[in-house]
């Protein structure tokens, strides 16, 4: 079917502001994505997908200016042993990142990767988004695998003595930054991956994640506290046999911050953990949008989204669980829920099942909901002030989502940055 | 230590009065028990002194210490040495229930102008008082009263109450869902802590907790009021007779 004319108009605007890398193998996959992208157009504030999230300043040819975010603080995850990779704008920061060398991982940068033979990279690169395009197209992800100027291909055969951490830092109020990072997680093999800091101006990020069987991946991204920030966001993974994948963002401030995150489960047995904890003030809009498909047996997902939301902030969870009839004795659990501190906060949510299979076990649910006033009153009779005590109860309400994060070090470091960023607005 | 007088309070909501002319004063180093009937107003009385919202107080006084604490804030109320023992505690997964004892002592101390207690000197107290009532690590680091029994929680109101130290008292119908041997190890704490500087008030609807926490005065509440006081003997009357006869003598 023809695209209507607006549609086409927006997208060849977009188009015309961006040059296509003239890398080697990359390219095919490149110019594949392209032709997807044509066929779907960019996303529209008529689309479906894009009910609750405008996504005008996504699609816009120029990134709307976003100031510099001075956090006063050390970054997120300053404290941990990690090989470090950072992007400045979008573009890789040699001086600033460690060697990109470590035991039991292979580490290529896209930019470079064209002239070498990465086999395995060649099979990611663009394959995993392209099947992410069915029932509900992603065509910021296809725009992405089409441009991307920069990002890591990893390939994990053991288990490295420490995560891999994405460092994201913004040096200039217009930067439009592309990132695609592929990893390949190899049978047995596991890593942690952590994303921090404020990319660009405007970012769009894609991962996709082939995680072979019996292989472990764990995520954990933090953004935050930019106000201006604007990104989409996609993750792609394919689960094999019995393999995890664990995902958490902290998500807090920002204009507009969309995150997918699309997961196949590919083989029996495998677990996917999706999980998200956001914090938005005033002008805040975030948006998780989850699909999980069970294509396998035996499988578990679970999806935890908690949302704080005060000053007419919004947040916004799509969040889908398909259940094909040959998925049997699936094991889905999806819950999203919001803490709403006034009257003026929005949160729009749309939890979805679709179940073929008659032998599974799945349930979702979705709340909005105050301070719970008995609790306040009982924090209050010990002494606790009632700002202070407001807080403890928003840290409580989020920490069902924290706790998904399987290192509980990294857990704790997350729940002492919330605790901190709670104090500060309380001033 | 405690004085109530002439104290009546309303629902804020409907307009229906709960209690109807209150006059109590307790001592310090002195406890005293309500007993009534359900519906006699002895929980409203237990919140309205600490302080929780949904209730209007249409006349009379409450003093602690001589201060008027009826304006006051709950965590005012606290801080000046209020403590409730609540017959339903809140639970508040996900916050460290170790985290949260140290954030309460130390808020009151802050709002008494006093140093907060450092961390070593803190889990040292902690501990010694968890062991007492027969507290483990693992209750102490769960999210505060998360998943904990009706025992455990109410164990965890009196470790409450021996962290803040307060100078008066109140325990809403703190032996509610024991069972004999976990109302004996919270009488066991509550009685540790008696001493002549610190008054209790101990709300309850059965006799069998002032078997393990003697009281030195029984009250007997009905209808919104208290209609008699006496001795720890008033309280086998009521065991023996039931609160019929003292309804009786409201109306």
């Amino acid at each position: 079917m023809a695209l209507p004319q607006p549609k086409i108009d927006t997208l060849e605007a977009r188009l015309g502001a961006l040059t296509m890398p003239a890398d080697g193998w990359p390219r095919a996959a490149r110019e594949a994505a392209l032709e997807r992208l044509r066929a779907m157009g960019l996303p529209g504030a008529r689309d479906e997908y894009w009910k609750f999230t405008r996504p005008d300043t996504l699609t816009a040819p120029e990134a709307p200016e976003a100031a510099l975010f001075d956090a006063g603080e050390p970054p997120m995850f300053d404290a941990f042993d990690r090989l470090k990779i950072v992007f400045t704008d979008g573009v890789f920061d040699p001086a600033a990142s460690d060697d990109l060398a470590l035991e039991g991982i292979e580490i290529a940068r896209l930019e470079e990767a064209g002239a070498a033979d990465l086999h395995w990279a060649r099979e990611v690169y663009g394959t995993l988004e392209a099947r992410g395009h069915a029932p509900v197209p992603r065509p910021l992800a296809a725009l992405n695998t089409a441009y991307a100027t920069d990002g890591v291909l990893i390939r994990v055969t053991a288990t490295p003595s420490k995560p891999v951490s994405l460092i994201y830092r913004h040096a200039s109020t217009t930067s439009d930054a592309y990132l695609h990072h592929c990893i390949k997680v190899e049978t047995g093999a596991s890593l942690t991956l952590l994303e921090n800091g404020p990319a660009a101006a405007r970012f769009n990020n894609v991962i996709e994640a082939d995680i072979a069987d019996g292989a472990t991946l764990h995520h954990v991204r933090a953004q935050g506290r930019d106000h201006e920030r604007r990104a989409a966001t996609h993750i792609f993974a394919r689960l094999g046999e019995a393999s995890v994948f664990k995902s958490f963002s902290v998500t807090v401030n920002g204009v507009m911050t969309r995150n997918e995150t699309v997961v196949e489960m590919a083989g029996e047995r495998g677990v996917a953990h999706i999980a998200g904890a956001s914090v938005g003030d005033r002008g805040f809009h975030g948006d998780d949008t989850v699909f999980i498909t069970h294509a396998a047996p035996d499988c578990e997902s679970r999806q935890v989204f908690k949302k704080v939301l005060r000053n007419g902030a919004t947040g916004v969870f799509q969040g889908k669980i398909l259940v094909p009839s040959v998925a049997q004795r699936t094991d889905g659990y999806q819950i999203s829920q919001s803490l709403l501190l006034d009257d003026d906060s929005q949160f729009l949510a749309k939890p979805e099942l679709e179940i073929y299979a008659d032998d599974v076990a799945c349930s979702h649910g979705s709340t909005s909901g105050a301070i719970d006033e008995d609790s306040l009153f009982y924090l209050r009779a010990r002494g606790v002030t009632k700002d202070e005590a407001t807080d403890i109860l928003t840290l409580s309400f989020l920490a069902e989502a924290v706790e998904e994060i399987e290192d509980e070090d990294l857990a704790g470091d997350i729940t002492a940055r919330l605790e901190g960023w709670l104090a500060r607005r309380r001033g | 230590m405690l004085t109530i007088e002439n104290l009546h309070v309303k629902l804020e909501e409907e307009d229906k009065e709960i209690l109807k002319g209150v006059d109590l004063s307790v001592e310090a180093g002195k406890v005293h028990a309500i007993m009534g009937p359900n519906g006699s107003g002895k929980s409203t009385l237990s919140y309205v002194l600490s302080g929780r919202e949904g209730y209007e107080v249409t006349e009379g006084s409450a003093q602690l210490d001589g201060q008027e604490i009826l304006e006051m804030e709950p965590e005012e109320r606290a801080a000046a040495g209020l403590f409730l023992a609540f017959q339903y505690p809140v639970e508040i997964p996900g916050v460290g229930n170790m985290t949260f004892l140290r954030t309460a002592v130390n808020a009151q101390r802050k709002a008494r102008g006093q140093e907060e207690m450092n961390s070593t000197e803190f889990l040292k107290l902690v501990r010694a008082r968890a062991k007492e009532l027969d507290i483990d690590a693992e209750m102490l680091k769960r999210g505060v009263n998360s998943g904990f029994s009706g025992g455990e929680k109410k164990r965890n109101e009196i470790l409450q109450m021996a962290m803040l130290e307060p100078r008066m008292c109140i325990l809403d119908e703190t032996d509610s869902g024991l069972d004999v041997d976990a109302m004996k190890l919270v009488a066991q704490g509550v009685n540790k802590l008696r001493d002549a500087g610190r008054g209790f008030l101990v709300i309850t609807h059965y006799q069998r907790l002032l078997d393990h926490i003697v009281p030195d005065v029984v009250h007997i509440m009905a209808n919104g009021r208290i209609v008699k006081t006496g001795g720890p003997e008033l309280a086998l009357e009521v065991e023996k007779s039931g609160y019929a006869d003292f309804a009786g003598e409201v109306a």
